[in-house]
């Protein structure tokens, strides 16, 4: 599959990520190299077969729904960024 | 008597023994990170005089009686993804640079229960993404054998450190092959448990279905030793399993008569460097000689694997990674006008390059028209590795590969072709993607004196078949003692 200048962009806005002009290429390339190996996959014979997303036997484990306080608010807070009496600082979000 | 020479279970004789303290051992290794860590590069952060006063603290309570672990005061180091409370976890990231977990990963509460000393935390690819310790945002770790060299990754700073005598052991992560290539690369004893068999909380995600924390050791009894540690149920990790705690030394046997060893052909084809080749056919040929029975089968996973781990392990890093937006913890940028700002700039200014090459990926592997094609049939093939591994394991207890198809590379010659840099990883991976566990131990070294690692492959939670073929072979041909990182090269 040929990956497009205008999809790499999609997909880094999707991903949350800026990609610097000679960014574009570079990654474009790469990803196009790792596409095509990946391609692979798709002649795996894996006709019938379900899927695994783990390896895992172990199906929705459950605990109570407890509160539990974490006490060390100060040591949360400690790698703020940005933060005002205990709380998050982040720019206005509602114009 | 040089210390820092000697294993752990060594260490723990002569403290019985009251041959050495633990204040001698822990100054051995204060004076060893002086003298070498220049050369190696293999911390991020350094702990030594924490350690010298923890030191103190233990041998007053020792003495009292007031502890009684047998490896207490024993140093390790630990791989900067796993949380240590109070202490910077950086992933070897911008993105981490200042992080200070508030709490310890499940598996750092295991040393501390043991009184364990923590020297120092180690250099790692960034994020865990790499084979070669070249990709932390920090510096590059040099491989001990030749400092020209790469030391493996992403567990590059564990493996190196273990093998120049920085730290006695480590604890690394593995995710594709993350312990056991380095510990190829650099001559030691690394081994990834079966998925489940250790708890994941506090190890900072990479992709979640694959990743597990394990021992890097000077030797086998060593790894058996910290697997011990380690391992256990843990309800704050939801896959981990339930299953009765092993006294995994108790499995070194040094008898691997009768045990029957498949052989895939296909992890000896193309690629791999026949000097590897080479080496590996003696060390079937020693297993002969020590009685068990090997036999060569087919497994044509190998490439599959590769392709399939990609996908599942990129696009699992792409949500997990998410959670890195500069609001709660983390790098910040200072370019920004509203909230969205901050998201993106936090992210292309934090994540270094392999990092974001992997988030693009994983990002278009799971949109919307590309779904299927790869991610749903990497889960499909995820399905056929397993069952095609459960076949095998019905005919054999162990398998054996080359842990990597080369010996350590020199460094920067694979970092700018990440193809290249995946292609690697080709014999580890299948074992992650099947949840299964796998040691790499040397088994020799190439012309150049480059340590050369094998891998044997258990079925899951065949941990001790695994180990005791690994010390049956390890104590027939005593690798360590005619073979020493030379610290050959210099730093360019």
């Amino acid at each position: 599959m040929k990956v497009s200048r205008e999809e790499i962009l999609h997909i880094a806005k999707l991903a949350n990520l800026n990609l610097k002009e000679e960014e574009i290429d570079t990654y474009l390339l790469h990803l196009q190299d790792i596409l095509n190996f990946a391609n692979i996959v798709n002649n795996a014979p894996v006709e019938g077969l379900g899927e695994s997303f783990g390896v895992n036997e172990n199906e929705n484990v459950f605990r109570k729904d407890e509160i539990k306080v974490f006490e060390d608010n100060e040591a949360l807070l400690a790698n703020a960024p940005e933060k005002e009496r205990n709380m998050f600082k982040i720019p206005k979000v509602i114009q | 008597m040089d210390i820092t020479e000697l294993t752990v279970h060594e260490l723990q004789e002569k403290l019985e023994k009251k041959e050495i303290t633990i204040s001698q051992i822990i100054k051995a290794y204060a004076n060893r990170i002086e003298e070498k860590e220049k050369d190696v590069q293999a911390f991020v952060t350094t702990l030594c005089n924490e350690a010298q006063e923890e030191a103190k603290q233990i041998e007053e309570k020792v003495a009292k009686g007031e502890i009684t672990s047998k490896l207490a005061g024993i140093p390790i180091g630990i791989k900067d993804n796993i949380c240590t409370k109070g202490i910077k976890t950086t992933c070897s990231s911008k993105m981490l640079e200042n992080f200070v977990s508030p709490y310890d990963a499940t598996v750092v509460e295991k040393l501390k229960e043991e009184n364990l000393i923590n020297l120092g935390k180690l250099n790692m690819d960034e994020f865990a993404m790499g084979g070669s310790t070249e990709y932390s945002a920090f510096h590059v770790t040099r491989n001990p054998w030749n400092l020209n060299t790469v030391p493996g990754g992403s567990s590059g700073g564990s493996a190196a450190a273990v093998a120049a005598n920085l730290v006695p052991w480590a604890l690394g992560s593995d995710t594709g092959g993350s312990i056991r290539q380095p510990a190829s690369f650099c001559g030691v004893v690394g081994l990834k448990p079966t998925y489940g068999l250790v708890s994941r909380y506090g190890l900072v995600a990479f992709a979640s279905s694959l990743d597990q924390i394990g021992p890097i050791t000077k030797d086998v009894e060593d790894a058996a030793i910290l697997l011990n540690i380690i391992t256990g149920h843990d309800e704050k990790d939801t896959t981990s399993e339930a299953k009765e705690k092993v006294d995994y030394t108790k499995c070194l046997k040094n008898d691997v008569k009768g045990l029957k060893i498949g052989i895939p052909k296909e992890f000896f084809g193309e690629g791999i460097n026949e000097e590897v080749k080479k080496s590996l056919q003696e060390a079937i040929e020693t297993y002969k000689e020590m009685g068990a029975k090997v036999e060569e089968f087919s497994l044509d996973i190998a490439n599959y694997s590769l392709a399939t781990y990609y996908i599942i392990a990129c696009a699992e890093a792409s949500s997990n990674l998410g959670r890195f937006d500069g609001i709660r913890y983390g790098y910040r940028t200072q370019n920004f006008s509203n909230l969205k700002d901050i998201y993106r700039n936090s992210r292309s200014e934090g994540f270094g390059p392999e990092v974001k090459r992997r988030i693009i990926l994983g990002t278009y592997v799971l949109s919307s028209g590309y779904y299927d094609a790869y991610y749903k049939k990497a889960q499909q093939v995820r399905t056929l590795v397993r069952k095609q591994f459960e076949e095998a394991f019905e005919k054999y207890d162990i398998l054996l590969t080359p842990t990597s198809p080369t010996v350590a590379f020199e460094i920067g010659t694979k970092s700018s072709n990440p193809l290249e840099m995946y292609l690697s990883d080709i014999c580890t991976v299948s074992v992650n993607i099947a949840g299964l566990p796998g040691i790499s131990i040397p088994c020799g070294v190439d012309s150049k004196g480059m340590p050369i690692g094998m891998q044997l492959i258990g079925k899951r939670f065949g941990e001790e078949e695994i180990l005791n073929a690994a010390y049956t072979f390890e104590q027939k041909i005593k690798f360590r003692e005619s073979n020493k990182p030379q610290f050959k090269g210099g730093v360019c």
